[in-house]
């Protein structure tokens, strides 16, 4: 048997070696991909474009917009009238506006104190939501210096202070690039089989291994092994990438991290087995495994997008997304370590996904001709 | 000529839905993308699990804390009594945030002394962590404005926040046009991409080659039902988004049609690109992967461009989707006039005659 599984593999290693697309899904694709997003993406918000508007010049006003120059977080411009501020935001040079009105200085100092005005632009509301924090911190810090300056206490009955865990500079690329790598190894592992499987039946060459001597588990393990080793590449790229690259720290230790991402390879050359194994053309196979594993990976993983924030019937729907146990696990030990807590229950979940997976694709391919 | 292309395209759609699976591949994906990113790509945050630990006992830490219990945006999951449980909790991920009440809180906010309380949130995705401390910070925002009003204490200014174009901040309102922008490439690119690589890799080409078509003709045969199917992929994902969604369409109906024809152009010419240049179809899908991804990433799609490198904003002037984007936003949920999408419409024009151009040329040299 293992000579018979040598020959496939070998066969296997010189059809990849051959087309280069398969090594360009393996090796460019986590490139391309980690460069992306490691350059490219971004939710850290810093310089957003603010338009001010001050309808008289005071004292106070200026005093008051000091603190919003002063910020890191945005790039202020003037205007003198409201209209032609809302046609910058329509147009999106600026993001949004704060308006501080005539009698600003006058009711500064009356008992109900001064309203200000800030018109955000809801259309991006993720950062309109960004905006509005940034512009209550600006309002603490010149209520602080206010208060200082002038010996009065203006300060807010209360105070938050944050901290945030983990990732307390919040970097976005320290969970965009751990995230990434569930998305890749998604691909390798669903897309790259898919493809290669569908391939086979699609140029009659599955028949001619079907008149082998080769047993169907021979031939499944026959195309596993060389694409778990592809994929394990692939794997030692991205992780070598992100460390010394895109400098995410990793808490954890490596073995877990290339044991966990060992799991869910075969968990995801499973789900490309299976697809393979229902849609026998490259077209459909790859269509299958984009909007079957690819899209997921992205946006039901929470890798992104909180899974606790989604309707009901989509968190169900996310218990069998391979990729969301193993983004929590590789967010945890990139982040976090080696947090059995986490890690174990989410590698149990991925070794029950890996086993039903690969039933199916057994119970599914029978070595005959339809 | 005229009816020569004419049977090409009948040909072409023939060969494109004359088995249901390649039927249900043009509409069933679209689909499930469609409902997939309309549900679950959220930035809003609902039922952030979160734990208390308060060493207050009096009402105004009682009344602070009844206030993240009264918000949908938040999930009481844990009471504690032991400091030393925070970091277990936070750490295997069953809360995201803890409330930390110090012993001096409400007699420290009675005497006016300013009273801090300290909001722990778990960092592994950052912008949730951003997320959840902002959501906390409007319920803090909105007990100091009531605190100040009752007990009569001076804030010197409250700010007003009026978001425009979108009162509600619904994630859903600004993702939904660009799934329209999307779908129209993703479903464009790949029937034209995989549609020469197919010929080539069954041996049919050979076959279109030998028949009186000049390689123009052939091109506009392949070309012209991948736009007429971006025409109906853009139509249907626009009126799912309106009747559906309910996201607003104020602009106008003419204005957002220009906008996807001459992002069409582009698209189209892409996907012959790629058709010409592949010799499989694993090629050519992997071409229309290679294309389509960065396409997305450095569009604006999910995250602003404004936040990328000067390098990479300058990498995004070429990408058509930028503009359709904008185009999209604009008119879906702005109501933008026209003379203000002038700026987006002409550059994308232009990458449309370009990318049509160079496939022409690529399509001459790549034939024989």
């Amino acid at each position: 048997m293992s000579m018979r599984l040598n020959g496939l593999i070998r066969k296997e290693f010189i059809q990849i070696i051959r087309d280069p697309s398969s090594i360009a899904i393996a090796f460019l694709m986590p490139l391309v991909l980690l460069m992306l997003f490691g350059y490219g993406v971004s939710l850290d918000s810093e310089h957003i474009p603010l338009g001010i508007v001050t309808e008289s010049n005071s004292a106070d006003a200026s005093d008051f917009t000091a603190s919003f120059h002063a910020s890191r977080y945005f790039k202020t411009s003037h205007f003198s009238d409201t209209r032609g501020a809302v046609d910058a935001m329509m147009s999106g040079s600026i993001s949004a506006v704060i308006v501080l009105r005539q009698d600003f200085s006058k009711q500064l100092r009356q008992p109900g104190g001064s309203p200000v005005q800030l018109l955000l632009n809801g259309v991006d509301e993720n950062t309109a939501r960004i905006i509005s924090g940034y512009v209550d911190g600006s309002l603490q810090s010149w209520l602080e210096h206010a208060s200082a300056a002038r010996g009065l206490p203006l300060e807010l009955p209360v105070k938050v202070e944050q901290r945030i865990w983990f990732n307390s500079e919040l970097r976005s690329r320290n969970f965009l690039v751990p995230g990434l790598i569930a998305v890749i190894m998604t691909l390798i592992g669903a897309l790259l089989t898919a493809l290669v499987m569908a391939r086979e039946w699609e140029r009659g060459t599955m028949e001619a291994l079907l008149v082998t001597p080769l047993s169907m588990s021979e031939v499944i393990l026959g195309k596993l092994i060389p694409y778990f080793l592809l994929g394990m590449g692939g794997l030692a790229l991205s992780v070598a990438m992100a460390l010394w690259l895109f400098h995410v720290p990793l808490r954890g230790s490596l073995w877990v991290l290339f044991a966990c991402s060992a799991l869910f390879l075969i968990t995801a050359l499973g789900m490309g087995l299976l697809i393979s194994s229902v849609a026998k053309n490259q077209f459909i196979a790859g269509q299958v495994a984009i909007i079957g594993t690819f899209l997921p990976a992205f946006i039901l993983s929470g890798f992104i997008f909180d899974i606790d924030s989604m309707p009901g019937i989509v968190r169900l729907i996310t218990h069998v997304i391979a990729a969301r146990y193993y983004v929590a696990i590789l967010q945890t030990v990139f982040l976090v370590g080696d947090e059995w807590s986490v890690i174990l229950p989410n590698a149990g979940a991925l070794v029950l996904l890996a086993a039903v997976f690969l039933g199916l694709t057994w119970k599914n391919t029978r070595k005959r001709l339809e | 000529m005229g009816k020569r292309i004419f049977a090409l395209m009948i040909k072409e759609f023939l060969a494109l839905l004359k088995d249901r699976k390649g039927r249900l591949v043009l509409i069933v994906p679209p689909m499930i993308q469609l409902v997939v990113f309309g549900y679950a790509a959220t930035f809003d945050l609902k039922r952030v699990p979160y734990a208390v630990y308060s060493e207050d006992r009096g009402h105004a830490s009682r009344d602070l804390l009844a206030a993240f219990k009264g918000s949908s945006s938040f999930a009481l999951k844990a009471q504690l009594n032991d400091e030393s449980r925070i970091a277990g909790l936070v750490e295997s991920r069953q809360v995201l945030m803890v409330i930390r009440i110090g012993r001096n809180f409400s007699s420290d906010l009675l005497s006016g002394k300013p009273a801090a309380i300290q909001i722990i949130a778990d960092g592994r995705n950052s912008n949730t962590a951003m997320l959840v401390v902002n959501y906390a910070g409007t319920i803090v925002k909105a007990f100091n404005s009531d605190w100040a009003a009752k007990h009569g204490s001076a804030i010197p200014v409250h700010i007003e926040t009026r978001s425009w174009f979108n009162p509600n901040l619904e994630s859903r309102w600004f993702f939904i046009p660009g799934i329209v922008g999307l779908l129209t490439l993703l479903v464009t690119v790949l029937v034209t991409a995989l549609s020469v690589a197919r010929e080539r890799e069954q041996g049919t080409f050979d076959q279109l080659l030998v028949t009186p078509l000049s390689p123009i003709e052939i091109l506009i045969g392949k070309a012209l039902p991948g736009f007429l199917i971006g025409v109906g992929e853009a139509t249907v994902v626009t009126l799912a988004a309106v009747l559906w969604f309910k996201v607003p369409l104020l602009g106008s109906i003419l204005a957002l049609y220009i906008g996807i024809l001459l992002f069409l152009l582009s698209a189209v010419g892409m996907g012959l690109m790629i058709s010409s240049i592949a010799v499989t179809q694993q090629q050519g899908l992997l071409g229309a992967f290679f294309f389509m991804v960065p396409a997305i990433i450095l569009s604006g799609f999910a995250t602003p461009i404004r936040n990328m490198p000067s390098i990479v904003q300058d990498i995004t002037l070429v990408n058509p989707l930028r503009y359709f984007l904008v185009v999209l936003r604009g008119v879906f949920l702005q109501g933008t006039p026209f003379r203000l999408l002038l700026p987006e419409l002409w550059p994308l024009a232009l990458i449309g005659v370009i990318s049509l151009a160079t496939a022409r040329w690529l399509f001459r040299n790549r034939m024989y």
